[in-house]
């Protein structure tokens, strides 16, 4: 084979390559399939949730094509997910966000798991005007940027905590409280701090102790030594999953006796199960509780959507996959409000989005966080060994009374 | 929020007892890099990791209903094993070669033990409990969980054991020999093979009995090891290799630092705090040998 040959092949298998990518290139909506697209971490650290985000996004999938799928223009459609594993890495999730959208044609996003990644991915949908419903991005600095082509269905990160500290000032007889509070350095749980620091303005409350806890710490044990020693009216911890653990756990060594204790990441970290007992009388911010009263056509009640999952995938839904799932319902219902595939025409209708579903009533704020659904706290209270969590606020919802204060350790079995 | 240690002086004894405790549990992880560093002259970036899995080892225990504490006694058989593996798959190829190849080879090796582990654990962060329950002192102002306790005993035990193994047995002179001159070893009929195979099985046992340590008093996760490489890393600096003492020492000095950094500058600050130290501990050295050396001209 001479050198003019070999190049002849080279050039010619450059053109099918080229050409095989761009048949492709159409598949915003392939036959009867509208085809979405969806970096997920289905390895690394945020493996497990990434797998909480794909089977909620594939339950609903599964429940919308069997009821009907969506009608445009008088034409039933299906929906499909063309997955991506972006490793837990924001580069990867970038690059996976290009890749959808270049060359596997996607025009319409789900997003990924975690705020880091959706930061990560949402400066590409919205340079190439794709709009994405994500389900697990609270950072507020997601809807503080003028993003025009993002939409959460879930409650942003400053939320989270705030409902705790009009609790404590509520139990104190409205008056102020004194606030001890510890977040790990990343931008979620800097978030939630900011949300208790408005709240602590709005109520005139004290904080008086504000740790920032580093990403490699795994002992808080000097924070909780300042928290004994000041004895403060709430304590606030938010560090992801190993937060929580760390926390409960070293409070309970440690003896720490405090009135009431606020966290998230509660049911991620499996906080009742790990720590039983010595988790009794958390806290916890959450998104979703499967006992709330909202309801959808397709998934019925939270308690139906609870039962189904279970059946689907053997463990009960986090509310990663509840939130997860409502997108797609977002989805469906913007497709059908706006009567076309156009991209923009479909924006405008997700931004007018004005629904209830099993997870929450969902409307767009401007910047397009979902303003329409408050954020629940729950308890942990236990019988015997066997711990649950019980919503206690806000008390439209409430299932159960708040316990308060917690009792001191040397009182508790 | 000024100062709070210094208002509330219980709160120093706190911060130092709990620096102490920690401090010792780190200073066996950094003992066994400091052996190995020392004999084979090679950098493990792993680590931490091998720290972690010994964790795994007894959670796994744990699971399976047998009290945690039991994997102070099997992790470090099972980590023997897996570091005798290692070395005769990877290192013993890098063994001889220069540092930046073990770095990148150690390197390559956590980062698949990470994927591995996240694989066969998951992603979730664990804990194992020991129920060990609390010791209080000073009319209850301050708290010493017994599982710290039992930690700092247990690694206190084990260190003593391995210098008493180290001084008085075949395998022990033999390694002695062999990190102070190799080719001299191997001339006098030390089989040098077997001996950083041992070693490297030595190193990994100490991380997996620090590992189970780890898994009943904090929190396991498949990608936390490299916190414990670094600070393994850094007492080893500051100790030099090949001295327990020094190594126990340092070990007990970073914890101390580091709790009352937590106080004094702010939580923020705390890693921070002791890279400074690093930092100007390294430089004073390098100030302190270019003194000799001119003294020495």
């Amino acid at each position: 084979m001479n050198k003019l040959t070999k190049l002849f092949i080279t050039f010619i298998s450059a053109i099918t390559l080229m050409l095989s990518s761009m048949s492709s290139s159409f598949a915003k909506v392939d036959g009867e399939y509208i085809v979405l697209g969806a970096a997920i971490s289905l390895t690394g650290k945020y493996s497990s949730n990434g797998v909480h985000t794909q089977n909620g996004y594939n339950l609903a999938v599964d429940r919308i094509n069997k009821m009907g799928g969506v009608e445009v223009q008088g034409k039933k459609y299906k929906f499909e997910i063309i997955y991506y594993d972006d490793e837990s890495n924001p580069k990867r999730a970038a690059q996976l966000a290009e890749r959808l959208i270049n060359q596997d044609g996607v025009k319409y996003m789900l997003g990924p798991y975690s705020s880091g990644l959706t930061k990560a991915i949402a400066p590409v949908t919205e340079k190439y005007k794709i709009p994405m419903v994500e389900a697990n991005g609270a950072s507020r600095s997601l809807f503080t940027k003028g993003y025009k082509y993002l939409f959460a269905v879930l409650s942003p990160a400053n939320q989270y905590l705030e409902v705790a500290i009009d609790l404590a000032v509520e139990k104190n007889g409205g008056k102020p409280v004194r606030i001890a509070q510890a977040f790990e350095q990343d931008a979620f749980s800097q978030d939630v701090r900011l949300g208790i620091l408005d709240a602590a303005k709005r109520t005139g409350s004290e904080i008086i102790i504000d740790d920032k806890l580093p990403k490699e710490l795994n002992d808080m044990a000097a924070t909780l030594a300042k928290v004994k020693a000041t004895k403060p009216d709430v304590l606030v911890v938010s560090g992801h999953t190993k937060g929580a653990l760390t926390a409960i756990r070293q409070i309970a060594e440690m003896k720490v006796d405090v009135p009431m204790l606020a966290m998230t990441h509660c049911d991620a970290a499996k906080l009742s199960k790990q720590h039983g007992k010595k988790s009794e009388y958390a806290l916890c911010a959450s998104q979703w509780h499967k006992n709330l009263s909202y309801k959808d056509k397709f998934f019925g009640t939270g308690k139906k959507y609870d039962k189904d999952f279970k059946k689907e995938f053997g463990y009960a839904p986090p509310y990663q996959s509840a939130e997860s799932s409502a997108a797609l319902l977002v989805f469906k219902d913007a497709f059908e409000r706006a009567n076309s595939f156009d991209g923009d025409k479909v924006r405008d209708a997700l931004k007018t989005t004005e629904m209830q579903t099993f997870y929450g009533n969902i409307k767009f704020g401007p910047g397009g966080q979902n303003t329409a659904k408050p954020m629940i706290l729950f308890q942990v209270r236990c019988k015997g060994d066997t711990c649950e969590n019980k919503v206690v606020a806000p008390t439209k919802w409430a299932s159960d009374k708040f316990y308060h204060p917690i009792p001191k350790w040397s009182e508790r079995s | 929020m000024d100062f709070l240690i210094f208002k509330a002086p219980i709160l120093m004894v706190q911060a130092s007892l709990d620096g102490i405790l920690l401090g010792i549990l780190f200073a066996l992880i950094a003992y066994g890099m400091a052996l190995q560093w020392g004999v084979m002259n090679i950098i493990n970036i792993a680590q931490g990791d091998l720290v972690i899995l010994g964790g795994y080892i007894a959670y796994t225990m744990y699971l399976a209903g047998i009290h945690p504490a039991w994997g102070v006694i099997v992790s470090p058989i099972i980590m023997f094993f897996v570091g005798w593996a290692l070395y005769k798959l990877v290192i013993n190829k890098v063994v001889d070669r220069d540092l930046f190849i073990s770095i990148l080879a150690t390197f390559g090796i956590a980062i698949i033990f990470q994927q591995l582990m996240n694989f066969i654990f998951g992603a979730d962060v664990v804990v194992a409990q020991s129920e060990y329950g609390t010791t209080m002192l000073f009319d209850n102002s301050v708290t010493l969980p017994n599982s710290k306790i039992f930690s700092a005993v247990v690694s206190i035990l084990y260190a003593i054991a391995l210098v008493i193994y180290m001084k008085k047995s075949r395998l022990g002179r033999a390694i002695r020999a062999t990190a102070q001159n190799a080719r001299a070893a191997k001339i006098l009929g030390v089989d040098t093979e077997k001996v950083y195979a041992a070693t490297f099985g030595i190193n990994a046992a100490l991380c997996g009995i620090a590992g189970a340590l780890i898994a009943i008093t904090l929190t396991l996760h498949p990608y936390v090891g490299l916190p414990y490489t670094v600070r393994s890393f850094m007492i080893v600096i500051v100790a030099g290799l090949g001295n327990l003492p020094a190594v126990a020492i340092s070990g007990m000095g970073l914890g101390l630092f580091e709790e009352f950094a937590d106080y004094i500058l702010g939580t923020e600050f705390r890693i921070g705090a002791v890279f400074m130290l690093l930092v100007f501990i390294l430089v004073y050295r390098r100030f302190k040998l270019s003194k000799k050396r001119e003294y020495l001209k």
